[in-house]
């Protein structure tokens, strides 16, 4: 990731001081534009995603206006469409879920990149592999078969007794709900934020620790204060990673959220998401104001994504002090 | 370079021999419930017509909707009547008709998972609807507790599960509940996804008797295929003659038979809240979507082979995968009806 940028020594000078028949004939320009138009592509299908879901959701667009960002009622036979309660069912879950992989994750990154025996660390990247790679549809059968009977018999009346008073942990347990999706999310995006991180901790350059190491600073004190902070940038990637896959994950979601299109303060309230209503109401929607509907809601998680990442992006130019090698 | 050769010839040899098999394809696409019984009389069909291959896709009746009035398959599937809308749309396209031809009959049952109970519940139609619409919420109600005399129910909440995604099986529950209630009709609707008032969403059958499993003291509705399939208990629903009937293939045939001597010339009916005292209430028809006209003869004299074959023999193979047969009248009104194919 970036750490290879300050690794490498930059080709720009070097190549610039020959003519651009000589680069051609030796194939670095060739090289060049057909690299360049790779990398162009993801430019025009990033446009043209945006241009399609743009042009398939004109109907709603005229209808509903910006009360398609207001209103939270989905009524398919009497055509009102309102996507607030799958707007705020994306953000509860992917935000429960970053809560509880954020802290895990990094931490456990922390441990194998740096604490750990190289022996094990090894050893245990290759679960952390094996689990990123596990289909969705596998973490929503866990869900359904084991994070839900577990959450209506213990953890839900666990919390219900303790932090009750909160509105964040009243009502029903029924088992499934935002909690729930937030959770099965979180093991779901784990892998990806420890994977990340630990190989960004392991390049940081071994100075930076004998450095200080050197000034006296304990292993706890160098890795919290000098590691972590050098290879921040690395470690938010893996966050970003992790946020997009659990803003877009349809299947497992879908399998424990209970998919009731209701705004609740309480994590125990069963909800819906974007995603899953797109894959659930997609293939049967008959209709134009249906289809487009939904196809806007498309557009919506589209926006979502994009801003969020551009949030969390602010949050970190905002954060990054100066001298962090990587910032 | 021998080798290559040889094996490209082989593979030549082999997509000729596919070639000349399928000489005849029929592509259909369409309703997810009776995809067992299509692709059971397709694979029959081509054994005895070996000239013709019949492809269907189930993704859904939307979806066989959609693509038939694009005219991207040849015929679609649905287990809902396209509406008088999409017939319009239909005949615009293309400047002829589609007709719905009935193939099968299937019905949903009530389900449920009540702590301390494992008798046969009754439901009525004012329980059933009232339960869905958020209005009875405990199990000891009295519009339950009255028509189940010698069970004791517990005074607890009601959870109602229903489909999450878009299916026949949530088209046939909301019709009915649209014919057994006015409030359901003006503040629900029937169709294949709904603004549902009250409940969880549980995505396919398995999702619905997942979430039923796990929930203590809630109902939820399947196809009767399935629950006899994973011996799911259900219960028995009020029909119009004022008759309590537990949903088998008999009643659901027999609902059929009620509704056969009305049967309009388009078949576009629904027989939920069928008269007859043996009709099981919540039973529908599923039908396949045939465009009144063919460009092409050949493929049109094939399918409408097939629709001979299916209402005759093709019926006997009904009932071991759990699907009701139709009644004899339908069949009779059918068989004249292909003469429409043109």
């Amino acid at each position: 990731m970036a750490t290879t940028t300050s690794t490498v020594p930059s080709a720009g000078p070097v190549a610039g001081s020959r003519s651009f028949l000589s680069r051609l004939r030796e194939g670095d320009e060739i090289a060049r534009i057909i690299t360049s138009l790779f990398a162009a592509s993801v430019v025009l299908i990033t446009l043209l995603l945006v241009f399609e879901l743009w042009q398939g959701s004109v109907l709603p667009r005229h209808k509903f206006g910006f009360n398609f960002f207001r209103t939270s009622v989905w009524d398919p036979i009497f055509d009102q469409f309102g996507a607030l309660p799958f707007i705020y069912g994306t953000v509860v879950t992917a935000a429960v879920s970053l809560l509880i992989a954020v802290p895990l994750g990094i931490g456990a990154a922390i441990f194998l990149a740096e604490l750990a025996p190289a022996r094990v660390s090894d050893a245990l990247e290759f679960f952390i592999d094996l689990l990123a790679a596990v289909p969705s549809v596998i973490y929503g059968l866990l869900g359904v078969f084991i994070v839900i009977p577990l959450m209506r018999q213990y953890i839900q009346p666990a919390l219900k007794h303790s932090f009750g008073f909160l509105p964040l942990f009243q009502g029903p347990a029924y088992g499934v709900g935002f909690l729930t999706a937030g959770i099965v999310l979180a093991i779901m995006v784990i892998p990806y934020i420890i994977s990340v991180s630990r190989e960004v901790l392991l390049s940081v350059p071994r100075d930076q620790r004998e450095a200080a190491l050197s000034l006296g600073a304990t292993r706890w004190e160098s890795t919290w204060k000098v590691v972590v902070p050098f290879a921040r940038t690395g470690i938010f990637g893996s966050i970003f990673l992790a946020l997009a896959r659990a803003l877009g994950e349809t299947m497992a979601v879908t399998m424990v959220i209970g998919n009731t299109p209701v705004i609740s303060t309480s994590l125990f309230s069963p909800g819906y998401s974007i995603a899953a209503v797109i894959a659930n109401e997609f293939t049967e929607a008959t209709g134009d104001l249906y289809t487009q509907s939904l196809i806007e809601l498309g557009l919506v998680l589209f926006l979502l994504t994009f801003i969020l990442n551009g949030v969390a992006r602010l949050l970190i130019v905002a954060t990054s002090q100066r001298g962090s090698g990587l910032g | 370079m021998k080798k290559i050769a040889g094996m490209l010839l082989v593979v030549l040899a082999l997509a000729g021999v596919l070639w000349a098999d399928s000489a005849l394809s029929i592509t259909g696409a369409g309703a997810t419930f009776p995809y067992p019984m299509y692709s059971k009389w397709f694979d029959e069909y081509h054994k005895k017509n070996t000239g013709l291959l019949i492809n269907y896709q189930s993704i859904g009746s939307g979806g066989g909707i959609k693509q038939v009035t694009e005219g991207t398959v040849d015929f679609g599937a649905t287990d809902g009547p396209m509406n008088d809308d999409q017939l319009k749309a239909f005949q615009d396209k293309h400047g002829f008709a589609i007709l719905h031809f009935p193939t099968v009959l299937g019905a949903d049952v009530p389900t449920y998972n009540i702590t301390g109970v494992d008798a046969n519940l009754n439901f009525t139609p004012e329980a059933l609807a009232g339960i869905f619409l958020g209005k009875i919420t405990k199990w000891n109600d009295p519009a339950i507790a009255s028509v189940n005399k010698d069970v004791k129910l517990p005074a607890e909440d009601i959870v109602v599960v229903h489909r999450a995604e878009s299916s026949g099986t949530s088209y046939i529950w909301t019709d009915y509940l649209s014919k057994v209630s006015e409030e359901w009709k003006g503040k629900v609707g029937k169709g294949a996804a709904v603004n549902w008032p009250v409940g969880l969403g549980g995505k396919g059958n398995e999702g619905v008797t997942g979430t039923i499993k796990n929930t203590p003291n809630s109902i939820g509705y399947v196809e009767l295929i399935y629950a006899e399939a994973n011996k799911i208990p259900y219960g028995n629903v009020k029909n119009a003659a004022g008759i309590f009937v537990k949903a088998s293939l008999a009643a659901v045939s027999a609902a059929a038979a009620g509704a056969a001597k009305e049967m309009p010339d388009d078949f576009r009916v629904s027989i939920t809240n069928a008269p007859g005292k043996a009709s099981y209430p919540i039973s529908s028809f599923t039908w396949l979507l045939i465009p009144e006209k063919f460009s092409d003869a050949t493929k049109r004299d094939a399918i409408k082979g097939f629709l001979k074959w299916a209402l005759a023999d093709g019926q006997s193979y009904a009932e071991n995968l759990s699907y009701a047969k139709l009644p004899k009248e339908v069949v009779a009104k059918e068989v004249k009806a292909i003469n429409k194919i043109q």
